[in-house]
């Protein structure tokens, strides 16, 4: 080996300020909750009226109303307007590339089990580009949260159709208006197998907050789509929901089985501007618990032994 | 096969005996029949007998199987390549006599299964010594007559321990081993059809070869494995607890191994969707504070170049494994190539500099997946670890580490910091060191990690002096790795007329053509380089010591006539004194190309300087 061998263990980590105290740990419950002031980091880059905002206000709501400290919210993204969250929010973060926040996401959920992940992206990140990853992170039920930003249109590289533009949508790559079916979220998530799916919009902070809140208890892969719009480039996209704008926001029947695959399929037929809520969820193992046990049932075997000694047990049939 | 002595004793029957100090053995059939696994056995036979042994194999890449061959050089001296001709070729079908005839040396044993072998030129009987065997009808016969010819490899393996005199206690106890835990029958089967090989008597062979006991002595047992299990167990000892990939050949056995084994670690080994998901997960699994594992093959490592590009921003530590098999494109999966350096050098947009090592011998892969995961904590920064098609698969034996000593814990520390900027521009090392989430920051300030160009705690910025400084950090990282790195070492006179350049797998022939040439009276001589990028400091001083340099690696030629690590070091060091020996057949070097196209080197050089 060479001059790179380097201590075993942790490396050094620089920048501790000299006269900032190193905090003590401390109980939890020792700690003071965080304000909205502590919570909130970079001001966000999003144009004013965009509904991104209200999905972040309800983020902090969210971490506020848990009690969550700093150190433990971990907030991913991809690329795209709704995808800049991470900046806007002061916890450890990760802004990734284009389409791959969830299995970037999904690395961390299962080597931190200690952590829940929070992924936020856009309709473009989420269905276009990254639309393999939506399929195999729902099917494999990785615990994560992960949060859609719809807006029916691409934002960031102003005003391209995108993977849920309606029929019709007359954007600057289809003058024309859209002559491709959109992809309806809430069939591919139940297709694909996530076990948590649920509908709501940024016209509606309360709804928005209880789906966020629901989503985080769920064990398993949690699937929002938040309708939010974009002022700029879809203005009234989603009217038909509003009721200020002359809409119904039409919750999801009290009587619908959320565990009901088909009724569920069914009920997400008409999304224009269909019903809001909790429309599938089941329980099923997730991935993190699949892993969990192997290692359990591997490291039964080897109890007692030093890494280095259940490799030697490898090296000595090599012999 | 250099004969040593004669015993002119010839005792029961037995044919007398020749001592040797290595052999070369091909063994050509199809992929199906269980070939690897004769070569498996002469290499650990060799492994637990000290002396050293290198293998060579094709595989078709077809599904259902198809000709294959697996070839073993044993000897009691240093083995460092497969060796160019086979003094044995073993031969189960006619396609295997006709197609590798060739390989064997003027007056080598052909030994054939006359079942399938029929047809013969009368000019080959001449040239080599022919011995027929009804290998698979023999086996049939003493396995139970089932009509099936499964065992002849076992049949076979007993024939050459018959021929080469090979201990025979400890080749019965690795048959038993190897088929230790299934069936009892089945181990039996295989010692009755070993047995029958042994006993065979072979009338046309006229004498038998002994290999001379090993001068080199060891302190530690051998272990033999190939290169790709040596990654896997390197990585294992490094402390990587989390991988992910994606099956590629001939990159899937080392995901496989990973799988099966981190779990008893506590870690885990991810088979994604796709390249670009794996990737992107093992990048996901390093932030989350524990260097993590990806890899691929060619098409793989071009899918991964986006998400590697943010790894070089973002200054993850990560490491990449690239199995290199013949390109562009799907190109020759199972083929050696060595032409992946340009992508993993400078593969993806805009200015990412990463750390690329390659290793040379399989013991190099164990140790250069430990170094490839410390420099990438040291300096937290992606490494690619360049292996090839040819390595992945071959065999050797080499000094059992002591794992005792070697293995690490890398458990990320996720105590509270007062402050921290990850890219804090006034470190006095310059490199960025990241806190994993989880970890409490006193300052309520946390840092953020992204592909955008960003201030010192990671958030997004569009200022030109924060540009420059940061692309100069990443920069100077790996200029400052590059004068951390060990100088090469000349092997051979450090003055002469010719230097030969090696990186990765050509080492081995590099030398023995070194030798080769040295036993000839010329002044040859050879250096490797393993660190890629950054390359180490000393090479320009080497360099001045010869009139000629050829680097030898098996990439084409390219527009200007200059293979991939040519044109580097033609880049860097500005010496038109280097030019390229280059070839893409897809086979590994043979000394003798290497011998013969530095001399046509010489005088083409010659020429250009005389007109």
């Amino acid at each position: 080996m060479s001059v790179l061998d380097i201590p075993f263990g942790v490396l050094p980590r620089t920048t501790d300020t000299a006269g900032l105290p190193v905090p003590a740990p401390l109980a939890d419950s020792d700690r003071k909750p965080l304000t909205k002031k502590e919570i909130s980091a970079d001001h966000p880059t999003w144009c004013p009226g965009c509904g991104d905002f209200s999905v972040l206000a309800l983020y902090f709501k969210l971490i506020e109303k848990r009690k969550m400290h700093h150190e433990k919210v971990t907030t991913v993204a991809g690329i795209g307007c709704s995808s800049r969250f991470p900046y806007f929010v002061q916890a450890h973060g990760a802004h990734f590339i284009h389409g791959r926040a969830l299995p970037f996401a999904t690395g961390v959920a299962l080597s931190r089990p200690d952590l829940h992940v929070c992924v936020f992206g856009g309709d473009g990140d989420a269905f276009s580009i990254g639309g393999n990853h939506f399929t195999h992170t729902a099917r494999k039920n990785v615990k994560l949260t992960y949060v859609v930003m719809d807006n029916n249109v691409y934002g960031l590289t102003k005003n391209q159709t995108s993977p849920t533009s309606p029929l019709g949508f007359k954007s600057k790559t289809d003058v024309w208006g859209a002559k491709d079916r959109p992809i309806n979220p809430i069939k591919q998530a139940i297709c694909a197998g996530a076990t948590f799916v649920a509908r709501t919009s940024h016209t509606n902070p309360n709804h928005v907050l209880q789906m966020m809140e629901a989503a985080m208890d769920h064990d398993g892969f949690s699937f929002i789509q938040c309708l939010s719009e974009c002022v700029e480039f879809y203005p009234g996209a989603f009217d038909n929901s509003n009721p200020r704008k002359g809409g119904k926001f039409d919750l999801v029947p009290a009587d619908h089985d959320v565990t009901d695959e088909y009724a569920a399929y069914k009920l997400a037929e008409d999304l224009a501007p269909g019903k809001f809520g909790v429309i599938y969820k089941a329980s099923r193992p997730t991935k993190n618990a699949n892993e969990q046990a192997i290692i359990n049932d591997h490291q039964s075997k080897v109890a007692g032994l030093a890494p280095w000694q259940i490799l030697q047990k490898n090296f000595d049939r090599m012999k | 096969m250099s004969a040593v002595a004669e015993s002119g004793q010839s005792a029961g029957g037995q044919p007398p005996i020749t001592r040797v100090s290595e052999a070369i053995i091909r063994i050509a059939g199809n992929s199906q029949d269980g070939i690897q696994a004769i070569g498996g056995f002469l290499a650990r036979l060799a492994g637990r007998s000290e002396q050293e042994v290198m293998t060579f194999m094709t595989i078709p890449s077809t599904i259902s199987g198809g000709p294959s061959i697996f070839q073993v050089r044993i000897g009691s001296g240093e083995v460092q390549s497969a060796g160019d001709e086979a003094d044995m070729l073993l031969a189960f079908y006619q396609h295997s006599y006709d197609n590798h005839l060739s390989s064997l040396k003027l007056g080598g044993i052909v030994l054939y299964d006359s079942d399938h072998v029929t047809e013969f030129k009368p000019e080959n009987l001449d040239k080599y010594r022919h011995v027929a065997v009804p290998i698979s009808s023999k086996t049939v016969e003493a396995i139970g007559g089932s009509g099936r010819d499964k065992g002849k490899n076992v049949f076979a393996l007993g024939l050459l321990a018959r021929i080469y005199d090979l201990d025979l206690d400890k080749l019965k106890r690795l048959v038993a081993e190897r088929f230790a835990g299934k069936d009892p029958k089945i181990a039996e089967t295989a010692i009755m059809a070993f047995d029958a090989g042994y006993s065979f008597q072979l009338q046309d062979l006229l004498k038998s070869y002994q290999l001379e006991h090993s001068q080199k002595k060891i302190g530690r047992p051998q272990v033999v494995m190939n290169g790709n299990e040596a990654i896997a167990y390197g990585l294992v000892a490094a402390g990587v607890r989390f991988g992910a990939g994606y099956p590629i050949t001939p990159w899937s056995d080392i995901m496989e191994i990973l799988r099966r084994e981190l779990p008893k670690y506590g870690g885990s080994f991810q088979q994604c969707e796709d390249e670009i998901a794996s990737i992107s997960m093992a990048i996901g699994a390093s932030w989350g504070g524990r260097v993590a594992v990806t890899g691929s093959s060619g098409p793989g490592i071009s899918l991964k170049t986006e998400a590697l590009g943010w790894a070089c921003m973002a200054e993850m530590p990560l490491v990449v494994v690239d199995i290199q098999r013949g390109g562009p494109s799907t190109g020759m999966p199972t083929n050696i190539e060595q032409s992946d350096l340009n992508i993993a050098c400078f593969g993806g947009h805009g200015d990412s500099p990463r750390v690329v090592i390659a290793p040379a011998t399989v013991e190099d892969c164990f140790y250069s997946a430990i170094e490839a995961v410390n420099i990438a904590r040291k300096f937290s920064t992606p490494v690619i670890l360049l292996s090839d098609q040819g390595i992945a698969t071959r065999i050797e034996a080499f000094p059992e580490p002591d794992l005792k000593a070697i293995c690490q814990d890398i458990t990320p520390d996720f105590s509270p910091v007062a402050d921290h900027k990850p890219y804090d521009l006034a470190a006095a090392d310059g490199i960025t060191r990241h806190l994993a989430p989880g970890t409490r920051v006193g300052s309520g300030k946390y840092p953020v990690v992204t592909g955008l160009e960003h201030d010192e705690l990671g958030h997004p910025t569009g200022s030109p002096k924060l540009h420059l400084q940061m692309t100069a950090k990443r920069r100077n990282k790996l200029k400052k790795l590059g004068q951390e790195l060990p100088k090469p070492v000349v092997y051979g006179p450090a003055e002469g007329q010719v230097l030969l350049v090696s990186w990765g797998s050509a080492q081995g022939p590099v030398r023995e053509a070194v030798d080769k040439f040295r036993s000839l009276g010329d002044a040859v001589s050879a250096v490797h380089v393993k660190y890629i990028n950054p390359l180490p400091e000393g090479l320009a001083e080497i360099f001045k010591g010869f009139r000629h340099i050829f680097v030898v690696e098996l990439t084409d030629e390219g527009l200007y006539g200059y293979g991939q690590f040519a044109a580097v070091l033609r880049a860097r060091y500005c010496d038109p004194k280097i030019k390229g020996i280059t070839k893409v057949d897809g086979l590994t070097w043979k000394v003798k190309e290497i011998v013969d196209r530095v001399r046509a080197g010489i005088a083409a050089a010659n020429q250009a300087s005389q007109a």
